[in-house]
């Protein structure tokens, strides 16, 4: 309907629920040279519902191009537990974006 | 099973050295005939540059639920009485301990392996990182056990542990004996025949 605010979710109404599987709000956390490449801890990211981690990476990629430089060595975690590209991510999922690691 | 088996898992904040004997008398029980302890310690040279000390970091709850995971992992492939695994965040000068393995057993070949497998595995799946500091620079250190093992995660095992090595089927028709003949699976996946000396312990 006109009028209505746009893509942003500002808070549940009787017409959001039309729109609640619309999009997701995730929130996006980086390490390391993740870190040093984005210059943030973490950001919050919002993509269409049904949307993977994979595609959440890409998107971030996009956002913050830096990250390029180690997208082929980083691995994805989904509340913290590893997992693969194809993960579906759900609404206030936490993605951690983690470089190869060094403990120990 | 035995009913004060305990494991302990820590990440400790910056500036807080770790007391080895703290995890030490942790894993020791009457009970346990053996315990075996790894620390991880700040070198001061790495590739002919000189050190000034490590800086490290974590994704701490998902870094305790791995550490767990992992303890939980060695657990099923080895008679273990105690198991505590301590790390630490934040600058680590050359000498400082940053992480310390103790695991205890009735006998020793039991913690012994264990302690291996849980630095190997730290090593490879829990999410901290270290910067390594020379008095010219700074770099994010990569673990070459991560990069061997960053394929797997993702993918869950029957417990849902992902990227935890699966030691497990291999071991658990040894638990009864620690003297039986035993397959040990090395990282190159080849499979190794330890034949029981039939006499008493074998290592």
């Amino acid at each position: 309907m006109e009028g209505e605010t746009s893509s942003d979710i500002v808070g549940l109404t009787v017409t959001d629920k039309k729109n609640e599987n619309s999009s997701v709000k995730i929130k996006v956390l980086f390490f390391a040279r993740a870190r040093d490449l984005t210059g943030l801890t973490d950001t919050p990211l919002e993509v269409p519902s049904g949307s993977t981690a994979g595609e959440c990476l890409s998107k971030l990629m996009a956002a913050f191009p830096g990250l390029q430089e180690i997208s082929s060595c980083v691995v994805v975690a989904l509340n913290e537990e590893y997992t693969n590209e194809s993960a579906i991510v759900k609404d206030k999922d936490e993605l951690a974006i983690i470089p190869p690691i060094s403990g120990g | 099973m035995v009913d004060d088996e305990k494991t302990l898992v820590e990440i400790l904040d910056e500036h807080t050295p770790i007391d080895i004997s703290k995890y030490i008398n942790y894993v020791s029980a009457p009970q346990a005939g053996a315990i075996a302890t790894f620390s991880g310690t700040t070198r001061d040279t790495f590739e002919g540059k000189q050190v000034v000390e490590l800086r490290y970091e974590a994704y701490v709850p998902m870094a305790i639920k791995c550490m767990k995971s992992i303890c939980s992992s060695a657990r099923s492939s080895w008679n273990l009485h105690s198991v505590a695994v301590v790390h630490r965040l934040g600058p680590v000068l050359v000498g400082e301990t940053s992480v310390f393995i103790a695991a205890s057993s009735v006998h020793r070949v039991d913690a012994l392996e264990a302690c291996k497998f849980v630095i190997d595995e730290v090593k490879a799946s829990v999410p901290i990182w270290k910067k390594e500091v020379y008095s010219d620079g700074e770099v994010w250190k990569e673990n070459s056990e991560f990069s061997e093992r960053r394929l797997d995660f993702g993918k869950d095992d029957d417990d849902g542990r992902s990227g935890v090595k699966e030691v497990e089927k291999v071991h658990r028709h040894e638990r009864k004996s620690c003297c039986g003949a035993k397959v040990k699976v090395k990282d190159e996946s080849a499979a190794e025949i330890i034949p029981s000396n039939g006499v008493g312990e074998r290592n």
